[in-house]
């Protein structure tokens, strides 16, 4: 064959190949040599440094070797070998181009599409609360994780929806498994966003709590955006760009303005309890929701996008000039023994609960299948925007792990510790922390506060702040010239930013969905035109997450350490659906010998999830398990004693009342997942006796295409794309000048 | 080296109207040209664009 998979104007029979690529060439094999020693030098220095100073860019190299390797070699097998990607059929975007929602995208924008989807506070906030176990246990899970777990789910998924015209999760799991099977999967979608929206927001209360400052700044992005929107609707439509820049310049005033009112009257006005924040933000998110997106989501939209990649770009560099060195040990003693303040529960499984989607994200399974593969131009693209866009992802979560593991470490105890345990002053907290082991005194922890410019650090959960705190030493040290309270409160702003856009456009498709499957019932609920609908669903949709987020709020153990486990359970257990899924449709197209490409990851992402699931609500430790926590607190309430840290009675009902829920809704979600699975058993039984089975994937149709698939043409991908262009005339094809 | 760097910024600028959705207006004024339309106005084209998105939410993720 000579080689390339893109000169494909003939759909012919015959089985697709891999690009013949450069093998052999000494060079290549050179600089991979080059690659896998630099990567396993870096590995052995995290594993066998003890008790000297470690610096961060070990951690930086080790992931960034490692994702290169596996890009270049697993993902290439995985693209080519197990799922076959064929170029000369026709994706569903150039067979359906509507220019809406199926639409042609080039692979490097959709690549930048598809990763500011994904991309959240998940891999920014699970990292930084995982680094109470050590810098290790993290590492080595979000860049093993992603190679062999995340990455794969989503570059599998989104190949499948693709062969499937951009089918959902949803769908495809009532079509390939089964109408129980997607009934249940359904359910547990509906219920695992309501739980991460909660999550996210209680992240963004806990973040600007008694913050005026942050208040102030992340209030104006409401503004910002109104303008944006309009600017863009009636005084210049469609200048994206410009009013981008005009938002983001506004956008970095309203931080600095920020500063100016902390001390004024209108910062004590702003100086808001956690109830007012969760009320605000309730009222915001329903409002968001029914409004026109042009005016408030789009626009916020691009704001949060630039800044989210601007962000990381900065963080990643300032990485390099700065150097900063661990403060955490490897492994704390919290891995072992499971006592940690910040979350409970012993390295295994809560590690890979609580890191969750920078290694391994079920939501992403939802992007990568309906809006993606909808836009993607040749198959081969698959392994860039799938695979690419989560290593990309992982990144993210180790730039976050590093950025908490470099921050003095008992201050990062006496921030995310729950206040029931710091007692909420710095005295009490630096006593606590010296009871953690770890050195710190009041005036240190008030040091780092004033730093920052915030009334205090204490018990400021969440991960966040953390994070705030790490970028802020970060970039101090690389750009030098203070500015600690700025970066501060610029990394708050960032982080509250895309978790209210991800609060947002999670509502809106919460909504749809619920109308959506009313609609099935109540025809004209499911028109979403229909203003009354739209309006019952938003305040439906809304009404339970901010109950969520509420019960979050107040709860006495602390909402993080209480509501954070459900989330990364709920958000692993999507990956199990996910997983399955993928999994029994490579059995049923015929490929059981690649089956544990997508049945390893998803036997221990059962595993794990099903173990955490299990102490959750069956363990006998009342830290761990929900109903135990109930039992120890109802039994004393009903002794009339008071247990720490309620304070009083109504307390007590409340920690009984939250424990029961999170141990229903726990279990609740697991035995979804059990049903999903048990269903796809029986399917898998089936195929693996027929050989295979028929599946509800399109039929090839030619395509007319010619397109790179990775991020640079190869040389062979050039030639083809000079000789279409020649052949076609110009303007055939839209492929750019920079291809060249 | 003017060269390379009035390339990238090309590459740059070309990247950000490609993501925003700006260049959708450039092509679709090419089609119009390309198949003798009269083109709506920037206006309605974008009005009808952002319209679209109504049912189509962009989907962000934790």
């Amino acid at each position: 064959m000579s080689g390339t998979a893109i000169t494909g104007s003939s759909a012919s029979g015959h089985s697709p190949a891999p690009p013949s690529g450069r093998r052999g060439s000494p060079g290549q094999v050179a600089v991979w040599v080059l690659v896998a020693v630099v990567g396993a030098v870096c590995w052995t220095v995290l594993a066998l440094a003890r008790g000297e100073t470690v610096s961060a860019l070990w951690i930086l190299f080790a992931a960034l070797c490692s994702y290169a390797i596996a890009y270049r070699f697993y993902a290439r097998f995985i693209t080519y070998r197990v799922l076959r990607v064929d170029d000369r059929r026709a994706t569903p975007a150039e067979r359906m181009d509507n220019g809406i929602d199926f639409d042609v995208t080039d692979r490097r924008v959709l690549f930048g599409h598809h990763f500011a989807a994904i991309a959240g506070a998940g891999p920014l906030v699970g990292p930084v609360l995982a680094a109470q176990m050590g810098y290790l246990p993290g590492t080595i899970w979000i860049v093993v994780g992603v190679i062999f777990a995340g990455a794969v789910q989503d570059l599998t998924v989104l190949f499948f929806s693709m062969r499937r015209n951009g089918k959902s999760l949803g769908q495809m799991v009532r079509e390939e498994i089964g109408l129980v099977g997607g009934i249940a999967a359904l359910i547990a979608v509906f219920a695992i966003m309501i739980i991460i929206l909660a999550v996210l927001a209680l992240i963004v209360v806990n973040a600007l709590a008694e913050s005026p400052w942050g208040v102030f700044s992340i209030a104006l992005t409401i503004p910002i955006a109104l303008f944006m929107g309009i600017y863009l609707r009636r005084l210049r439509p469609g200048r994206v760009l410009e009013a981008t820049g005009i938002g983001v310049a506004l956008l970095l005033l309203a931080i600095v303005g920020g500063g100016w009112i902390e001390d004024t009257g209108l910062g004590d006005a702003l100086t808001l309890s956690k109830e007012w924040l969760v009320l605000a933000l309730v009222v915001y998110g329903f409002v968001a929701s029914v409004l026109p997106v042009w005016l408030l989501l789009t626009p916020r939209d691009y704001l949060s996008t630039f800044m989210k990649i601007g962000v990381i770009v900065l963080l990643a560099i300032s990485l390099l000039i700065a150097r900063p060195v661990l403060q955490a040990e490897a492994v704390t003693d919290f891995a072992r023994e499971g006592t940690g303040p910040v979350f409970a529960g012993s390295l295994f499984p809560f590690v890979f609960i609580t890191i969750a989607c920078g290694a391994l994200s079920g939501f992403h399974a939802l992007i990568a299948s309906g809006t993606t593969p909808k836009m993607v131009a040749k198959e081969s693209q698959v392994r860039l925007i799938g695979y690419g866009g989560m290593l990309m992802e992982s990144f993210v979560a180790i730039s976050a792990l590093i950025a908490a593991c470099v921050i003095d470490q008992g201050l990062y105890f006496a921030m995310n510790s729950p206040a029931g345990a710091t007692g909420g002053t710095a005295e009490a907290a630096a006593t606590f922390v010296n009871g953690l082991g770890f050195d710190t005194t009041a005036q240190t922890l008030g040091a780092a506060a004033a730093a920052v410019q915030e009334d205090t650090l204490i018990s400021r959960t969440g991960g966040a702040p953390t994070l705030a705190v790490g970028i802020s030493q970060i970039f101090s040290d690389a750009f030098g010239g203070g500015g600690q309270a700025f970066w501060y409160h610029f990394a708050i702003m960032f982080e509250a930013l895309f978790i209210l856009t991800a609060v947002d456009a999670g509502t809106r498709v919460g909504r749809f969905m619920l109308q959506d499957t009313v609609g099935n019932v109540w025809r004209k609920f499911g028109d979403l035109s229909w203003r009354p609908g739209n309006i019952i669903a938003s305040a439906v949709v809304v009404g339970l997450w901010g109950s969520v987020l509420y019960i979050g709020v107040t709860d006495p153990l602390g909402g993080v350490n209480q509501l954070f486990p459900l989330f990364g359970i709920a958000n692993q257990l999507l990956a199990a659906i996910a997983l399955t899924l993928v999994t029994v449709l490579l059995i049923k197209h015929g490929k059981l010998r690649y089956a544990w490409v997508t049945g390893i990851p998803l036997v221990w992402d059962l595993v794990v999830t099903m173990t955490a699931s299990y102490q959750k609500v069956f363990s006998s430790d009342p830290r761990v398990g929900y109903f135990e926590q109930r039992q120890v607190y109802a039994d004393a309430r009903d002794a009339g004693e008071v247990l720490a840290p309620a304070t009083d009675m109504s307390e007590m009902d409340q920690v009984v009342f939250n424990s029961t829920l999170n141990g229903v809704l726990q279990a609740l979600f697991a035995v979804l997942v059990l049903v999903v699975v048990v269903n796809a058993v029986v399917v898998i039984a089936r195929a693996v006796r027929a050989g295979q089975l028929p599946t509800t994937e399109e039929p090839p149709t030619p395509s007319r295409l010619v397109e790179p698939a990775g991020f640079f043409p190869t040389a062979e991908e050039k030639e083809a794309l000079a000789e279409h262009r020649q052949l076609a005339g110009a303007g055939a094809g839209r492929t750019e000048a920079e291809e060249e | 080296m003017t060269a390379a760097l009035v390339r990238a910024w090309h590459g740059v600028r070309w990247y950000l109207r490609e993501f925003t959705g700006e260049a959708r207006w450039d092509r679709y004024l090419e089609h119009c040209a390309a198949h003798g339309h009269e083109p709506m106005s920037r206006r309605e084209f974008e009005r009808r664009r952002s319209d679209a998105l109504e049912a189509n939410p962009i989907a962000r993720c934790c």
